[in-house]
């Protein structure tokens, strides 16, 4: 199978930057977010839509981001 | 590939497209875990999960001789192989599976450049297909541990600059706002830096579609930093893998022949009993 509708963005989820990379494969849409700084993968999903495949990576990375401290220096 | 010191360590989407399946040359798709590979991988590729395959998880530390012995030749893999690796996650793990491959000696064995993320964003081909693997024999080489930098090694460098110390974590990680990447577990008891240190954030390296950049670019970059061939350096980030990357670029795209990757990284430092720790944002090279 091919890799078709090969897409990126750029969001904001509680303050950190947050990069999402989607394409679809078959019937399936995937989805991963990563943490641009460094660019660590977060979450990885799938949907039967876009829409789904990314809505579902940006929950999993909000809650994961949400463990975050911010430490003073 | 430009005019890197060692550019046969490098190979683009179109040779993998057009060589993977030949008889010499193993792919492996190398990540933290495996489930991008299982998402759909390119045909042929053989799987490696850096967690349970490429590390020994109980000392924290590389495989021992004898299991790396195993997991090459269970992969079908032969001294002799052409061994071309890629991942996800920027490579990262990929890189490591290189270092540690060097480490044991393997000949040939390269980097696909821009690794899974330009293989998807060109439209290429996945598969779920798991490839046959043939077991083959492997006898590995004497380690060779000057790639690598331990402890001591590391506080000789930060104390008597012995070496040209990388950190090439984010700059939230170097200045010690944080103690992991955002989203990701603390592995340490505080943040900060390794005193010394030079910040020179991995992603710098590399071009938006995750290819490295050019020769003379790298040589700005690490330059500009007073890191140059004159004298060692040691790369070092949280677990090891980020600095593998920059290992990789300082060894064999800029052609240092004294550089190591320091895997204890900061996972090991910030977590050391009366470590000295700097913090702060980076100064300016020479400052």
């Amino acid at each position: 199978m091919k890799v078709e509708e090969f897409g990126e963005r750029s969001l904001q989820l509680g303050g950190w930057d947050v990069h999402l990379t989607t394409y679809r494969l078959g019937e399936v849409y995937h989805c991963k977010a990563d943490n641009v700084s460094p660019g660590a993968a977060l979450a990885r999903t799938t949907g039967e839509t876009r829409d789904v495949a990314e809505r579902k990576a940006i929950e999993r990375a909000e809650q994961l981001l949400s463990r975050t401290r911010r430490h003073a220096i | 590939m430009s005019n890197y010191a060692h550019p046969e360590v490098l190979v683009s989407t179109e040779w993998v497209e057009a060589h993977g399946s030949d008889a010499r040359v193993r792919v492996a798709e190398v990540d933290v875990d495996t489930k991008a590979y299982d998402e759909g991988h390119i045909p042929g590729a053989i799987a490696w999960n850096w967690h349970d395959q490429l590390c020994d998880a109980v000392r924290r530390d590389i495989l021992p001789r004898d299991r790396f012995e195993e997991l090459m030749a269970q992969s079908g893999i032969s001294p002799d192989t052409t061994v071309v690796i890629y991942g996800d996650n920027n490579n990262w793990f990929a890189a490591w599976a290189f270092w540690q491959m060097k480490i044991y000696g393997h000949k040939d064995v390269r980097l696909m450049n821009g690794g899974r993320k330009k293989w998807l964003s060109e439209g290429r081909e996945l598969t779920t297909d798991v490839a046959p693997v043939e077991p083959e024999t492997y006898q590995a080489e004497e380690p060779d541990l000057s790639l690598r930098a331990f402890l001591p090694e590391v506080q000789a460098a930060s104390a008597q600059g012995t070496a040209s110390l990388v950190d090439v974590r984010s700059p939230g990680e170097y200045s010690g706002e944080i103690l992991a990447p955002p989203g990701l577990p603390e592995t340490c008891q505080r943040g900060g830096h390794i005193p010394g240190a030079r910040s020179i954030p991995w992603g710098k390296a590399v071009n938006d579609d995750g290819t490295f950049k050019s020769y003379d670019e790298l040589a700005r970059l690490y330059g500009g930093e007073g890191v140059d061939a004159s004298r060692p350096a040691i790369a070092y980030c949280r677990i090891g893998e980020r600095s593998s990357h920059t290992w990789f670029v300082l060894k064999y795209l800029l052609g240092f022949d004294r550089v190591s990757n320091y895997d204890g990284s900061w996972t090991e430092w910030g977590n050391l009993v009366g470590a000295p720790v700097e913090r702060g944002v980076a100064a300016k090279a020479g400052a």
